[in-house]
């Protein structure tokens, strides 16, 4: 069980520029969907002073100029904004994002199938038949936090992390799944590889995914992933994106 | 022919800034840009144009000369040691670079940056709208890096600066508040009423490990009350994180967009300078103020600001003891003896 979203949010500042919208304590998907549907609204609204909205899994940090905007008259269209949206938010596209679950790509699958008490191809095949949400980006330019990861699918941390991660690694750690971009270290597991680039400054757009956007991915082989990487490099986008009604 | 700013040595934490990458925090991508904020602007303002770049050096020092044509440069930092060919400038001033001429900047009496705004562009790419350096994810700058020894940084479009050095007037450099404002939260009910009294009573010492991601703070320890691990939220610049073993950071310029500790506090925008300018050693304090404070001293800073930069010509009286010896303005020798 975790707990509900708050009855209604807190206002929370973190200096006199930055307002802190926090629906709730957790992860968990009906707190981030009240944090999406206010992320959407006040984007429409193109508030003047408004100047970055920062979603996360269960805030909305919204950098302002005090100057031009008072923290009461933002808390004011906040608070309208709140109640005009439930929290049954609707995204506005689905990716369908290639991974390849070889173990010769997939660098941790063995280990985290052993700890999860299953083979790869179990773990592989759970994990492409989940339904994921762009939760959040963190940690470096194009790593993208999903939630929807199957429970039987939960594992905790490492304890200290693994070295750098390779290039497009899909992750698993701490009950969410994770798409990288550039390498780094890691303490989630590396349980498949995307040849899709998250963050490519050469290609327009540089990144794909809005935080709110469905994700599922589809099973590649060995083959197909170097084809496809072969037409990422060439700054093509071979990730799908359906615009959802 | 386009001049070129040739450099010629360069101390660890030099790179390219303008005011940050914005727009991108949503995607994970570090804002980056000036440590002094207030600075930047000063520097940028006396070179003729707000909106550019310029060169962020630190305690490791530069030297620069330029190539090809001459070059106009604004600096503005904290009490940085400024030369142009052995002739001491003040650490606020414009000059002109011309060809076969060495500008040094080297760590003076106090402060640890300073910006190098050129009379002109600086010719790199803008990468997602932005010049700014961020080294780690090597974004930015020249070719995402800091700079070193041997680059050559083109100026475009250049607009003359004055012939003869000039220095800069901006009275908000170097402000120093007793204390460091700051805005408790956005975690505050992560630690105790003790804890945040002992944060707003203790005298902190800026440690050696501080970079233009954190500044890390040596003094007492804070403890949690729930435990030192939040759900990751936004993070502001000069945001208070007081991770697992209880020792703030302040997180600066080179901060990710978010972040899993519990945040104390947050410094104001106005005071964000003079805490950048701090070395390793040095002592701050904290005091704690209402949002209505800290935006009273944010319209204050955005006025003075807003009125811009002076320049005015080099008196005598501020020229330096070297200066004057160098310039051999004593004609001749007076024996007191014999008089």
């Amino acid at each position: 069980m975790t707990p509900p979203p708050y009855e209604s949010p807190r206002y929370l500042d973190a200096g006199e520029a930055a307002l802190s919208v926090e629906f709730g304590d957790s992860v968990d998907p009906e707190i981030n969907a009240c944090v999406l549907t206010l992320d959407a609204a006040l984007r429409e609204a193109k508030l003047p002073g408004v100047e970055e909205l920062v979603p996360t899994y269960r805030s909305l940090m919204i950098h302002y100029e005090p100057l031009t905007i008072l923290r009461a008259d933002l808390v004011k269209v906040l608070n309208s904004l709140v109640l005009q949206g439930a929290s049954a938010f609707t995204p506005k596209a689905r990716w369908r994002v290639p991974c390849c679950y070889d173990p010769a790509l997939a660098e941790d699958i063995i280990e985290a199938a052993r700890i999860l008490g299953m083979s790869p191809d179990q773990l592989s095949a759970l994990h492409a038949n989940g339904c994921y949400r762009a939760y959040m980006y963190g940690f470096a330019p194009g790593w993208c936090y999903l939630g929807g990861l199957p429970e039987s699918l939960a594992l905790p941390r490492r304890a200290s992390p693994r070295g750098a991660t390779p290039p497009g690694a899909v992750l698993i750690g701490g009950g969410l799944s994770l798409i990288s971009a550039n390498p780094m270290p890691t303490g989630w597991y590396v349980i498949g590889r995307t040849p899709e680039r998250m963050f490519a400054l050469e290609r327009e757009p540089p990144l794909l995914i809005e935080p709110g956007d469905d994700v599922c991915f589809e099973p590649v082989d060995h083959e197909m992933f170097f084809a496809l990487e072969a037409r990422a490099a060439r700054g093509e986008i071979v990730a799908l994106r359906e615009a959802l009604p | 022919m386009s001049a070129t700013l040739r450099i010629l040595k360069a101390g660890p934490g030099a790179s390219v800034q303008d005011k940050g990458r914005l727009g991108f925090l949503r995607f994970g991508v570090t804002p980056a840009g000036p440590m002094d904020p207030g600075a930047f602007i000063a520097a940028r303002l006396a070179a003729g144009d707000a909106k550019g770049a310029a060169i962020e050096a630190s305690l490791g020092g530069l030297e620069l000369a330029a190539e090809g044509g001459e070059i106009g440069l604004a600096i503005a930092g904290g009490a940085f040691d400024i030369r142009l060919d052995e002739r001491a400038l003040p650490s606020a001033c414009v000059l002109r670079l011309v060809p076969g001429a060495r500008l040094s900047v080297r760590a003076g009496s106090a402060g640890a940056w300073v910006y190098l705004a050129p009379f002109g562009r600086l010719d790199l790419p803008f990468v997602l709208g932005s010049y700014a350096t961020h080294a780690r994810s090597g974004l930015g700058g020249l070719d995402g890096r800091m700079l070193r020894a041997g680059d050559a940084l083109k100026i475009v479009d250049p607009r003359p600066a004055p012939v003869e050095p000039m220095a800069i007037l901006a009275p908000w450099i170097g402000e120093r508040p007793a204390k460091s404002r700051v805005m408790l939260g956005p975690q505050q009910d992560y630690f105790s009423p003790e804890a945040i009294e002992t944060f707003l009573t203790a005298r902190w010492r800026l440690s050696e490990r501080s970079d233009r991601m954190a500044y890390r703070l040596e003094g007492p320890l804070l403890q949690h009350l729930k435990g030192h691990d939040i759900v990751s939220d936004g993070v502001a610049f000069g945001a208070i994180q007081t991770p697992g073993d209880g020792a703030p950071l302040v997180l600066m310029a080179d901060r990710q967009p978010t972040g899993g500790y519990p945040k104390i506090a947050n410094v104001i925008g106005a005071d964000l300078s003079a805490l950048a300018q701090m070395r390793a050693g040095d002592l701050l304090e904290f005091a704690s103020v209402s949002w209505e404070q800290a935006v009273a001293a944010r319209r204050a800073r955005a006025r003075a600001i807003a009125a811009g930069v002076a320049l005015e010509p080099l008196l005598r009286k501020e020229f330096s003891p070297e200066f004057l010896l160098e310039r051999n303005l004593v004609g001749g020798v007076i024996d007191g003896r014999k008089t």
